[in-house]
């Protein structure tokens, strides 16, 4: 297996700076993603590790091996770098079977006969297509067609899985179970795999550690999940991680006044200074109640989801988004109405300084 | 006082009876979603309503007045029903503007011309459309294209409107907004609404009443809560939502899980009729699970997963999987621990129950 | 995104060889006459002249072709269109038995050549000579014959005939992908079956329509064989047929050449026109039309008028495509044009004459063939690497190289047969003139376009994340194109192949201006046995020529749907 050591890395395309000068790197063995909006620049430092793109400045290492190194012109074509990849629209080979999709790899590297047939066969197996083997791709379903891409990717023992947004075309179900399965793939191979997506959700629920990168191209923070999550670096981060509800403050002596109200904030006070400062919070920290402590809130909207009730509430003249397990508002009578008032409190809150603008639509 | 009625309405094509047999009510001003699988015969009923299918059997009421009715060989063109519909590929005119688009009912039944001009304004008004008005509604994307339909359908104001997966065109991000402006519309003009969808946070979101289908045949009419809460039978409970099943041996004395007795933990001794039958389903939902220390159904956490808001936990019990869902703020074991599961709310199914799959 | 793997773009290197061999074959093949074209029209003694243009334009003989080619591809656009309309409602939108038998049979006469066509009817309907106008006066004894063929209304008939089908397939096309809610919302917002056809059907597939209206035009202004078939009795001609004129009649005369440049010239800017405005119709008026989920278009209950309009469908197509191929084969067994067709009459011995006896006729038949081949071939190969550099690689001036090869597809026959005379008839060195070579040179030229278009289409498909996919697995580029590209281009390749083939077979404008004494073609053949008054062997190499079509044709459709299922 290896490791990916990214040093100081230039990109520019058709005059514009895509990457300046990024560093990273990835342990051996480990999951990790790289999140960002799209048009980051993420996909293209995934291209540059599988040497489809060259670097402008400084150097990629796999293992301990210098595969691109822009000062002295070294550049590895993409076949000789030891990785599998899965592309965004599968790339299966439509006019080979599955066997032949998967065995293609093998082949290549001078594997013949039964040892053939036997790695082809295990490796089909364990990406769940044993029996449609003979099957031609355009008789698979897109996730049937996506497993095909990983058998494909994986066959030959890569020290690298380098996966670009490989979910991205399949249903919700579909991507929760393939999104275990690349988990379960990668604790049973032991392969180092980088996955690049714009969806928090997946990066989430797949990495050992990941990075989120800005519009920019800029690493903005990188992290295991919990951390990144609970304690974001800095807005950007955290407003991209999920749905975002911001309150503006402003420093009245030893008072945070809330908003444009005469509501104050009660809780432990915050660690940064200033005198204009924004409480960040996601829907599961606001915590409901009837009547009681808090800021007074009224309920603009009541979405019954199912597990869950979504409630728009109205703060000190901001709305913010609140999310409820459904059955813990029908034991403790918190099935609101529009129009009703409630009493929220914070569970957890982030402080920026200034004020930070909200996300586009709540 | 139901205001669109469907009686004993049965529909088949050749030997397949893609609705058997449906008796709904739909009360003026209420917003009733068909939910259910693809070829569930939701958008059957749908265009049978509309016109666009006769029937095989059972008739069909609007108000005092027969629309459909197979005794009677009665079918009311479609043209003649006044009703409002929305199509899931939008199906706006892409060689009339945006106001000729919604002006066309109004123009088919020969209104005077300021009335065209007035109806025609609130209904843009009402969308939001009013800026792109004389633009080609090709120039619009989804959700634009899906309010001219809207517009166009409320130019009649209509009292009843079908919506046929108006939703399941557009981005996700769209969705919800759309969501929120139907139900807008609804509110301001008070039309019914019969909504066809296969996506159950839609149906949730936006009716007063839910019926699940399965095969032509209704599983269940309720309120969104009572459906998602109280599931009639497997098959609802597995359509709406996230679920997980124990399959378990009973006898009165406990229940069995892989060959090994279990006392009854606390409140979850299923029915007499099912402890009868000798084993069952033991259905929940992933977030009325608890971890408990001590006591309960014990099982073994195979891996946790941080997801930001939840966190998504696999736990073995004997035998099967069982997935469970816990908010951030709520502290529990880590992979690898043994633990006690405490089921919120459980509900038992017969075994032999068949599934969605 | 690029598909290179080198760190930066070198100066000179595979992708830039391959564009450079591509543009000077297409310059060769495909500018170069063109330009000579415009040279001859507009250079007189090397100087630019526009009044000596303008003159031949004025000319009584150039301007009766002009108006001719306009009332007869007019006529011809606005009959199609109305016919093959129809017909496209009538088998997609009503509930007319045998509809989907009949939309085959619609397409029918697309596979034969119009100018067999012609000779039929000249068959059935010359006033005098005609089969059908010889009952209809000695038998029946009228005074007058039943209709005169050799007429523009004659000719346009014969034409509309065979070009319908242009406005049918984009037609029924359009109104079966359409979706069928744009219909249903029409219906549920109060409007009637016929509000609805009239307000939302029509319009919404009138660009299908005027876009096959045009290519009626194109192909009906571009048209040598039914003309030259049916007109020139009579002094009809069209300005195909007077190039061809010009250059046989008064070989080598510098005038007669100046004209025939003047004359395809306007052909070329029509044509252009044609195109250009197709390609507004298309691109203005491609409405959104199509949907996924769809329920059958309701369809109109024709009730009583369901089996008239049947027996409609029936008898039109037995006349247009049953009745001409009969005429043609029992012409061919004829011991001599004029006979009655009674069993003493008929004899096989003219298509054993015309197929293993006549050197002139069995000559023509493998000329066309190899011919055939021969050009599919090098265009078939040509066209794959000139539309990999256009749609794969990454170097300037494609778009160039993409307007040279798309250029012969506005280019009629005829020009280009003009083009190739001036180019390779000695005056830069190779003296092709005569031979077969110059026929294959021309029909590389004319057919270039189609294999670029097969071959475009396939390699878009060709994605190049699957490229990309073989290089991570390990493959270098050879072994990637080697193992990914080629077989998914196959298909593509075949497909352009046939393009080529078959109407390389059946094609008669292009080699009818440059034929030799040994190098007919099959069209060549028949047209000039006709023109000699050698019906009846006219007739059975005509006939001959049908059968070898529609075994290619049915060859092609098992070998082309077996791959591309497989």
């Amino acid at each position: 297996m290896a490791s990916i050591e990214i040093r100081d890395v230039s990109k520019r395309y058709a005059g514009r700076a895509i990457l300046s000068g990024l560093s990273l790197a990835l342990e051996d063995g480990e999951c990790f993603t790289l999140l960002g909006p799209s048009g980051c620049g993420k996909t293209v430092l995934l291209r540059l590790i599988a040497g489809f793109e060259a670097p402008d400045s400084g150097s990629i290492l796999i293992g301990d091996k210098a595969v691109a190194d822009a000062a002295s012109g070294r550049m590895a074509p993409p076949d000789k770098r030891g990785l599998g990849m899965v592309f965004q629209d599968y790339a299966v080979w439509p006019h080979m079977t599955v066997f032949a999709n998967v065995a293609y790899p093998l082949r290549l590297a001078g594997v013949k006969g039964d040892e053939l047939r036997d790695r082809t066969m295990r490796c089909v197996e364990l990406v769940g297509l044993a029996g449609l083997d003979q099957r031609l791709p355009s008789q698979l379903s897109g996730g049937q067609q996506q497993r095909v891409a990983l058998a494909r990717a994986l066959v030959s023992e890569p020290g690298i899985l380098l996966l670009d947004e490989p979910l991205n075309n399949l249903d919700a179900n579909l991507r929760e179970e393939m999104r275990f399965e690349i988990k379960a793939l990668q604790q049973k191979t032991g392969v180092t795999i980088l996955y690049v997506t714009h969806d928090q959700e997946i990066a989430l629920g797949i990495a050992d550690r990941l990075a989120v990168m800005d519009e920019h191209g800029k690493l903005c923070q990188i992290g295991t999940p919990e951390e990144v999550y609970e304690h974001p670096a800095d807005d950007f981060v955290f407003r991209f991680l999920g749905i975002a509800n911001f309150l503006f403050f402003t420093r009245e002596g030893n008072v945070l006044r809330a908003g444009n109200s005469r509501e104050s904030w009660r809780g432990p006070p915050p660690d940064i200074d200033g005198k204009l400062l924004t409480a960040g919070f996601r829907p599961s920290d606001v915590l409901l109640a009837r009547e009681g402590e808090g800021f007074s809130g009224i309920i603009r909207r009541a979405s019954f989801l199912g597990a869950q009730f979504d409630y728009l509430i109205e703060i000190a003249g901001v709305l913010i988004r609140a999310a409820l397990p459904s059955h813990e508002c029908v034991a403790r009578g918190l099935l609101f109405a529009e129009g009703d008032a409630c009493r929220v409190e914070l569970a957890t809150v982030q402080w920026f300084a200034g004020h930070v603008a909200a996300a586009e639509k709540l | 006082m139901a205001y669109i009625e469907l009686n004993q309405v049965t529909k088949r094509f050749g030997v397949i009876t893609a609705v058997d047999r449906m008796n709904l009510e739909i009360a003026q001003g209420e917003c009733l979603a068909m939910l259910g699988p693809s070829g569930c015969g939701k958008t059957t009923t749908l265009r049978m309503v509309a016109g666009f299918e006769d029937l095989d059997e059972g008739e069909i009421r609007v108000g005092e007045r027969i629309i459909s009715s197979k005794a009677k060989k009665y079918y009311l063109p479609p043209e003649q029903r006044n009703f409002g519909m929305v199509f899931q590929a939008f199906a706006v005119w892409p060689h009339l503007t945006v106001y000729e688009n919604v002006a066309f009912p109004l123009r088919i039944r020969k209104l005077p011309k300021n009335e065209i001009h007035a109806r025609t304004e609130e209904a843009l008004k009402n969308t939001n459309l009013l800026p792109v008005a004389q633009g080609s509604p090709d120039d619009l994307s989804g959700g634009g294209k899906q309010r001219v339909a809207l517009a166009r359908a409320l130019a009649i104001r209509p009292d009843v409107m079908l919506l046929d997966e108006p939703l399941s065109s557009l981005d996700p991000h769209f969705r919800e907004e759309m969501r929120f402006e139907i139900k807008d519309l609804q509110r301001r003009f008070g039309f019914s609404i019969l909504y066809v969808t296969h996506d159950q946070s839609e149906a949730m979101a936006l009716s007063d009443r839910i019926l699940v289908m399965r095969a032509g045949v209704v599983q269940q009419i309720g309120t969104p809560l009572e459906v998602y809460s109280d599931p009639a039978n497997r098959f609802v409970f597995e359509f709406i939502g996230l679920s997980c099943f124990i399959e378990a041996g009973l006898s009165p004395e406990g229940m069995y899980l892989g060959g090994e007795r279990h006392p009854w933990p606390e409140g979850i001794e299923p029915p007499n009729e099912i402890i009868a039958a000798g084993k069952g389903l033991l259905a929940a939902r992933p977030t009325e699970i608890d971890f408990i220390g001590e006591g309960g159904i014990r099982g073994e956490v195979l891996r946790k997963v941080y997801l930001g808001e939840t966190i998504d936990y696999r736990v073995r019990v004997a035998d099967t999987e069982v997935r469970i869902q816990k908010t951030r703020h709520t502290a529990g074991p880590s992979a690898g621990d043994r633990c006690g599961l405490r089921f919120t709310r459980p509900h038992w199914y017969p075994a032999d129950e068949s599934s969605e799959k | 995104m690029n598909t290179r793997t080198k760190p930066a773009p070198r100066g000179f290197g595979t992708p830039e060889l391959l564009f450079l061999l591509s543009v000077g074959v297409l310059v060769v093949v495909v500018a170069f006459p063109m330009l000579l074209i415009f040279f001859n029209a507009f250079w007189v003694n090397g100087h630019f002249n526009i009044v000596d243009v303008l003159a031949v334009l004025r000319r009584e003989e150039t301007y009766q072709a002009l108006l001719n080619s306009l009332i007869l591809s007019g006529g011809v656009t606005v009959t199609g269109t109305i016919v093959g309309t129809f017909f496209a409602w009538l088998v997609t939108r009503t509930d007319l038995p045998f509809k989907s038998t009949m939309k085959l049979l619609f397409l029918v006469p697309f596979m034969l050549p119009a100018f067999i066509g012609a000779l039929a009817w000249k068959m059935l309907l010359s006033p005098r000579a005609g089969y059908i106008n010889r009952l209809f006066m000695d038998v029946l004894g009228f005074d007058s014959p039943f209709f005169d063929i050799y007429s523009y209304a004659g000719i346009i008939l014969v034409e509309t005939m065979y070009l319908f089908p242009f406005v049918f397939i984009q037609v029924s096309g359009a109104l079966e992908r359409m979706d069928p809610t744009l219909e249903e919302s029409a219906r549920i917002s109060g409007a009637d079956l016929f509000t609805i056809t009239r307000k939302i059907t029509i319009p919404l597939v009138l660009p299908s329509i005027v876009s096959g209206a045009l290519l009626i035009m194109l192909y009906s202004m571009a048209h040598f064989g039914t003309v030259a078939v049916l007109g020139v009795e009579i002094g009809i001609y069209n300005i195909p047929v007077l190039i061809y004129e010009k250059i046989h009649q008064s070989a080598g005369s510098f005038d007669s050449i100046r004209t025939a440049t003047v004359l395809a010239t306007v052909l070329v800017i029509t044509a252009a026109l044609i195109l250009w405005a197709q390609n507004r119709v298309l691109a203005k008026g491609k409405y959104q039309i199509i949907a996924g989920k769809s329920f059958r278009p309701t369809e109109l209950k024709l009730r009583g008028l369901r089996i008239p309009l049947l027996i409609l469908c029936i008898a039109y197509i037995a006349l247009t495509i049953v009745l001409p191929t009969a005429t043609i084969f029992m012409v061919g067994g004829l011991k001599t044009y004029g006979l009655p067709f009674t069993l003493e009459n008929m004899t096989w011995g003219n298509y054993n004459h015309i197929l293993f006896e006549w050197d002139l006729t069995r000559d023509s038949i493998w000329n066309s063939i190899s011919l055939g081949i021969a050009a599919a071939l090098i265009t078939m190969f040509a066209g794959v690497v000139i539309s990999y550099v256009i749609v794969k690689m990454k170097v300037r001036g494609k778009g160039f190289l993409e307007f040279l090869g798309m250029l012969p597809f506005s280019v009629p026959g005829s020009v280009i047969a003009l083009g190739v005379i001036l180019a390779w008839s000695g005056k830069f060195g190779i003296n092709l003139y005569n031979t077969v070579w110059i026929i294959l040179v021309a029909y590389i030229a004319r057919y270039m376009a189609f294999s670029l278009k097969a071959n475009s289409a396939a390699l878009e498909q060709v994605h190049d994340s699957l490229v990309e996919a073989a290089r991570a697995a390990g493959a270098s580029m050879a072994q990637a194109l080697r193992d990914v590209v080629v077989p998914l281009v196959r298909p593509g390749m075949i497909a352009a192949f046939f393009l080529i083939f078959l109407p390389a077979l059946r094609e008669l404008t292009v080699s009818v201006l440059l034929y030799g004494p040994t190098t007919r073609t099959i069209g060549v053949a028949i047209y000039t046995l006709n023109e000699d008054g050698e019906t009846v062997y006219s007739a059975a190499l005509a006939g001959i020529a049908l059968i070898i079509i529609v075994v290619g044709e049915i060859l092609i459709k098992r070998l082309v749907t077996g791959k591309s299922g497989a």
